[in-house]
């Protein structure tokens, strides 16, 4: 389970064998994970494998049971959302949310407005909120102040990656961005995905997708059932590897060791 | 903690929005906003339109029916006192109701509250700001009994005011105790429907507050315009100020006005309760409108797992919001109990909470969570007192009043369903 050849850099966030059960069931087992700045990570692995809980964990959603989070080499605790907002850690989930009644604007300081004094300070969030979208050349929304109820799904997803962009999140997960959208917006989102890593961003990056994961990928992690296979770069694996380890734990001489595989089915 | 966290972008003080980002601007002409106030309500947002209609339909019906006394000053006095109560029950409501939950028992919380200062009065001898503490702290403790059962525990907050609702009748009838019924001989709690300011400060304050929301309107377009922000136009501004203007001033002439049925008496001036109302609007309009609270109120009922992941604590908003309701409810229980100079054991049942869950939802008020503004409990709250006093002046029999009362609540009711269904319909 140790990664074949020496890292460049050391990696900003680190999972070490960390542990999850929902009352009887065990979803996470000792599963470790890095994710390096400037780079894409793809987490990949089956429906039930564990990456959404895993993330949950990461998010402080749920908290994890057992294990260690360790945050630019420190181990950090992290019970709650706050606490991963805190260290610069920017989840976009799935279902994105977003607040409906909501507009963009209220959306992306959702949980951390800007003030004077008592009174929340509009003026400054809302330039703030459209200088983020400009950044991102983002030219579909009508206005900043269109409630997210009237935004289609590409539209909804552009908002809450400028929501992670909007914090200058260091680590920016994010939860099948790509899902739910049709070619022109994937095309987009990849593009947004690429220019967050290279912007200095460590992007974790959870996709179905093959072709998401070698086109925008620096590395590949794979789960089975629960269990880190393989945590590599992806200039050593190819796609047929890649689905081997979705779907059997183990291709070739990396993966899970036959015996736990054996084990786990 | 937000203090550690620097947004990317640098601001602009005073420049425009950087170019390559023409899309963003909604249409800042007029067109453009009529256009977009008709999409919002084929979207299924109504906004005030409902409660709007029904004042202007309701008053043109009873005054044709009724043209000698209906839109007499003496009547639309009443009517306003009438609506007093309703409409401060309503803009506590309005919070339980943006959150998705509902609170049965705030009509005979009211009821508990004003027993609780009608006793300090006349048993203790209390001053009256004593009694007016006295109900606000109960209220809040008894949002604060409720909050916790639904927020902490978990119970459907159904369930639990609805308990609640029956409970707290018995407390009612424990603190009256045997006597049936408690007159209030406070002049100060009496006078906030029974006296009335003088008429040169009734005007002098209706001019102050068409001077601070005009300011107000104005410096805030003002701000919006040189950052470049989104803003309506100035005649849309404009607009709303000269109508807020023309409704003020039209009120204060009618309650200025001598109402006393005979030439021996002066009976003229606005109703302190009037103020009283005007000032909770603001208050909680702000709060609702213009802090951190007021908008986490909303994403909670809006969505309240993205709320829980934006790191704000659902618990805690919920608390608070049963909190702030329950006092609401102690100030309109009294109001109720100055409009009648007595509290009962039935004081806040019957139909004062249909009421006011009524006046919210026909204000633009949703049942279903996440939409909903102070300003709708008084517009509905004036909607139900019209259809009130209309009734009695037509002295329609007690069955059909109910029946129609209740008709117009699942009227409104159906309403925000329809509209909800259209909103989602027009998502997908």
């Amino acid at each position: 389970m140790t990664v074949p050849h020496a890292e460049a850099g050391s990696p900003i966030l680190e999972l070490r064998g960390v542990e999850k059960s929902f009352g009887a069931v065990q979803v996470l087992h000792g599963v470790d994970l890095k994710v390096y700045p400037g780079k894409v990570t793809a987490l990949v692995g089956d429906n039930g494998a564990g990456k959404s809980t895993l993330i949950k964990s990461i998010a402080g959603i749920h908290p994890i049971d057992g294990g260690q989070i360790l945050f630019n080499g420190e181990p950090v605790s992290i019970t709650g959302p706050r606490d991963s907002a805190a260290l610069g850690l920017e989840v976009v989930y799935q279902d994105l949310a977003l607040a409906d009644n909501l507009d963009v604007v209220q959306n992306m300081f959702l949980g951390r407005e800007r003030k004077h004094g008592i009174v929340l300070d509009e003026a400054s969030m809302e330039q703030a909120a459209r200088d983020t979208l400009a950044k991102l050349s983002v030219r579909t929304l009508k206005s900043v102040r269109q409630l997210v109820s009237s935004l289609s799904g590409g539209q909804r997803q552009t908002v809450a990656i400028a929501k992670a962009v909007l914090w200058d999140s260091k680590v920016v997960i994010l939860d099948e961005p790509t899902a739910a959208l049709g070619v022109a917006q994937t095309r987009q989102v990849l593009d947004l995905v690429r220019r967050l890593a290279d912007t200095g961003h460590a992007v974790l990056f959870i996709t179905h997708n093959m072709v998401d994961v070698f086109e925008v990928s620096d590395r590949v992690a794979a789960l089975y059932l629960g269990r880190m296979a393989a945590d590599v770069d992806i200039s050593t694996v190819d796609r047929a590897q890649v689905i081997e380890l979705i779907t059997a734990g183990r291709s070739g001489d990396i993966g899970l060791a036959p015996a736990t595989v054996s084990e786990v089915v | 903690m937000a203090s550690n966290i620097v947004p990317t972008s640098d601001l602009e003080p005073g420049g425009a929005a950087p170019s390559g980002f023409e899309g963003d601007r909604s249409d800042g002409s007029l067109g453009g906003v009529v256009r977009g106030y008709v999409d919002r309500l084929r979207g299924g947002d109504l906004g005030a339109l409902p409660a709007v209609l029904g004042i202007v339909v309701l008053t043109l019906l009873f005054y044709a029916l009724r043209p000698e006394t209906f839109l007499t000053p003496l009547n639309i006095t009443n009517l306003i006192i009438q609506a007093a109560p309703i409409t401060l029950l309503a803009m506590g409501l309005v919070w339980i109701l943006l959150l998705g939950d509902i609170d049965l028992s705030a009509g005979v919380v009211s009821g508990v509250c004003a027993a609780v200062s009608a006793q300090l009065l006349a048993q203790q001898g209390a001053p009256w700001w004593v009694a007016v503490l006295a109900a606000l702290v109960t209220g809040a403790v008894i949002g604060l009994f409720t909050g916790t059962l639904v927020a902490l525990i978990g119970i459907p907050s159904f369930v639990v005011t609805l308990a609640l609702f029956l409970a707290f009748q018995g407390v009612t009838l424990r603190v009256i105790g045997q006597g049936g019924t408690v007159p209030i001989r406070d002049e100060t709690i009496r006078g906030l429907t029974n006296s009335y300011i003088p008429v040169g400060a009734g005007w002098a304050l209706a001019a102050a507050v068409i001077a601070a929301y005009a300011v107000l309107q104005l410096n805030r377009w003002r701000t919006q315009r040189s950052k470049g922000l989104d803003s309506q136009p100035l005649i849309v501004v404009v607009g709303r100020i000269v109508l807020i203007a023309v409704v003020v001033l039209v009120l204060t002439s009618i309650l200025n006005a001598d109402r006393a049925l005979s030439k021996a008496v002066d009976l003229k001036g606005i109703p302190y309760a009037i103020p009283v109302v005007v000032v909770l609007l603001l208050v909680l309009t702000f709060l609702l409108g213009r802090t951190t609270f007021g908008r986490h109120v909303y994403a909670v009922g809006g969505n309240s797992e993205a709320a829980r992941r934006a790191g704000i604590s659902v618990t805690r908003i919920r608390v608070l919001v049963f909190m702030l309701s329950s006092s609401m409810a102690a100030v309109s229980g009294l109001v109720a109990a100055a409009r009648l100079s007595s509290v009962t054991p039935g004081s806040g049942g019957g139909n004062t909470l249909l009421y006011a869950v009524g006046a919210a939802v026909i204000g633009g008020t949703s049942l279903f969570g996440g939409r909903g503004r102070i300003r709708d409990a008084v517009l509905g709250g004036l909607v139900i007192a019209i259809i009130d006093n209309g009734l009695g002046l037509l002295q329609v029999s007690a069955y059909l009043n109910y029946i129609i009362t209740g008709g117009v609540l699942l009227l409104a009711a159906s309403v925000d369903a329809l509209a909800r269904r259209r909103a989602a319909a027009g998502k997908s």
